[in-house]
């Protein structure tokens, strides 16, 4: 009778097999490859090294903010602002370069403003009670808002001393010409793989997106990590930020606009759950490339630029109706 | 000597007496069923014991010692640990997490420490095969009966050394064969040694799993018995207040 209890405890569910087919990143990333591989054949200019480098390149600054967004969404929140954000920090990077400053200077001037938006957010969310929707959406509209101030609402396209140097962190392609952008995803993305699995904050981030009453019941600092989250992902905006004003060489104040929308669908489409408690960093990678695999497939296939608006949103539903038709079987 | 002792502990709430120069005292390894109709104040003396509540009146001693406690944090270091009426899980997390939940395992040096997988598992584990439960430490708890929900959250109260357990009406939305798991589950807290507080509105449980009743109404201890020498119809009217006090 124990040998049987121990072996049915030791016993494990779920075989790799099993669970790889129940996840939803898994179909997605197999939707991205099939989507590549019809691609190059039914195009010529598909598989050609530079549209490729485009789209990588494309891909990794939804991709970033998606990162972060990703810790807001487990929590069972949401991001409106990142959009504004983005253009807020690139602003005050390029303000500050303009006016003659080096760019460490400018970084940490954009780091802190990130970081400041996101402790405003997130301590009006979890210490004033505030709903996420209601304050990231006023501060979509403050920081752009805020962009047009400092910019007196030109576009900014001399930064100083540090010109060239601003340009080669975005634009050049310092490891095995792989654009920059890219490596600073990759690298990103393993730094939010390794805090969702192995830390103890990550472990807390899915709990309170599970069940926020019980997070607190057995001690988990809730709104310390809430204002936590909402930090992370305003900051990955503003990495975001900088490294896109590198690659552009210049800031308008309608950098970012919309954004937020890819990016909670690249977020969602990668397997996230906007109630709450699930979601991965590959997910968001993958989300993002498989919009941006769309939207660059429909150019290629000479289908009207109108369409994308219709064939990403019809992803993102696509994407919630897998989502609902698991949760169906589990519930018979 | 007595786990927890309690003497004389009044509770009220502006010009509300809830809880009226009520005591009694614990033994280690025994089951007490605390009943009564709402209100009658069992939840508010349950909160003072798990720290939530400070007693406007009267003292507490555990194992000897006075102790006054301002935070529920507080009562878990004395060894009361509270499984909540919800059991306060996360369905999204592994049986085992929602075990460590805010207690987590972690190895490595310094600032550089990550979770112990193995180390939870084995340990959560353990507990489950001391509970004589078949709840498996990798399963979500969404997949999970109500018995093994329990299991989960009472595993959860053994993790520390715990003297006294508080269960709020653990049987309460539980299917008939899951309430034997769970009374199951009491009795091993018991045969541990551990003092468990079995808060319930059902009788047939209480006479079923508890070595003594404790009967409160309107604030009031009424009655405080061997569930040998009583039945389910004093503890009825003792309830209801058809009868009114019996020593």
């Amino acid at each position: 009778m124990a040998v049987t209890l121990d072996q049915t405890i030791a016993q494990k569910q779920h075989t790799f097999l099993s669970r790889l087919l129940a996840n939803q990143t898994f179909w997605v990333v197999i939707a991205v490859i099939l989507a590549c591989l019809f691609l190059s054949f039914a195009t010529d200019s598909f598989a050609t090294s530079k549209n490729l480098f485009n789209i990588t390149r494309n891909v990794t600054f939804v991709a970033i903010v998606a990162l972060g967004m990703t810790f807001v969404i487990i929590t069972g929140g949401i991001d409106l602002s990142v959009g504004s954000v983005l253009c807020l920090c690139s602003m005050v990077l390029a303000v500050t370069m303009h006016a003659g400053y080096s760019i460490e200077i400018g970084i940490l001037a954009t780091i802190v403003t990130a970081l400041a938006i996101g402790a405003f957010n997130g301590v009006l969310i979890a210490y004033v009670g505030f709903p996420p929707f209601v304050v990231t959406l006023g501060m979509l509209s403050v920081a752009r808002s805020l962009a047009m101030v400092a910019s007196n609402n030109t576009v900014v396209f001399q930064f100083g001393p540090d010109h060239q140097k601003l340009l080669a962190l975005g634009g050049g392609a310092w490891v095995f010409g792989i654009a920059n952008p890219v490596l600073y995803m990759i690298i990103l993305a393993l730094i939010t793989g390794f805090i969702l699995r192995w830390t103890k904050f990550g472990r807390h981030i899915f709990a309170i997106g599970g069940n926020e009453h019980a997070a607190t019941l057995t001690g988990v600092p809730v709104k310390q990590i809430k204002v936590a989250v909402y930090m992370i992902s305003a900051l990955s905006a503003g990495l975001a930020g900088i490294i896109q004003t590198g690659w552009l060489g210049a800031v308008t104040t309608n950098l970012g606009t919309g954004m937020e929308l890819q990016v909670i669908a690249a977020t969602v489409i990668g397997g996230a759950n906007l109630a709450g408690g699930v979601g991965t960093a590959l997910g968001a990678i993958v989300g993002a490339a498989l919009i941006e695999v769309i939207r660059n497939s429909l150019g290629l296939l000479g289908i009207n630029a109108f369409w994308q608006g219709t064939f990403i949103g019809g992803a993102i539903i696509l994407a919630v109706l897998f989502d609902r038709i698991r949760n169906f079987r589990r519930s018979d | 000597m007595s786990v927890l002792e309690l003497a004389n502990i009044s509770k009220h709430f502006g010009a509300i007496q809830a809880v009226n120069d009520v005591s009694f005292s614990l033994e280690a390894g025994e089951v007490v069923g605390l009943m009564g109709d709402n209100g009658a104040g069992k939840s508010t003396l349950v909160k003072m014991i798990a720290g939530n509540f400070r007693p406007s009146h009267g003292t507490m001693h555990l194992e000897g010692k006075e102790i006054v406690m301002h935070k529920p944090a507080e009562a878990r270091q004395h060894g009361i640990e509270i499984v909540h009426q919800d059991l306060a899980l996360c369905n999204n997390l592994t049986a085992a997490a929602n075990v460590y939940l805010g207690r987590e395992l972690r190895r490595g040096i310094g600032p550089f420490r990550i979770l112990d997988y193995a180390a939870m598992y084995r340990r959560a584990g353990q507990l489950f095969a001391e509970l004589k439960s078949e709840t498996r430490p990798r399963d979500l708890v969404k997949q999970m009966s109500g018995g093994q929900r329990q299991a989960v959250a009472i595993a959860r109260t053994m993790l520390s050394q715990a003297k006294i357990v508080l269960m709020d009406e653990p049987t309460a939305a539980i299917s008939v064969r899951q309430v034997a798991e769970v009374l199951n589950l009491i009795r091993h807290l018991r045969d541990q040694g551990i003092a468990v507080v079995l808060i319930s509105h059902r009788m047939p449980d209480v006479f079923d799993v508890a070595d003594r009743v404790i009967v409160m109404r309107r604030g009031r201890k009424v009655a405080d018995k061997k569930i040998a020498s009583s039945s389910p119809e004093e503890v009825t009217g003792l309830i209801t207040g058809a009868i009114e006090q019996v020593a």
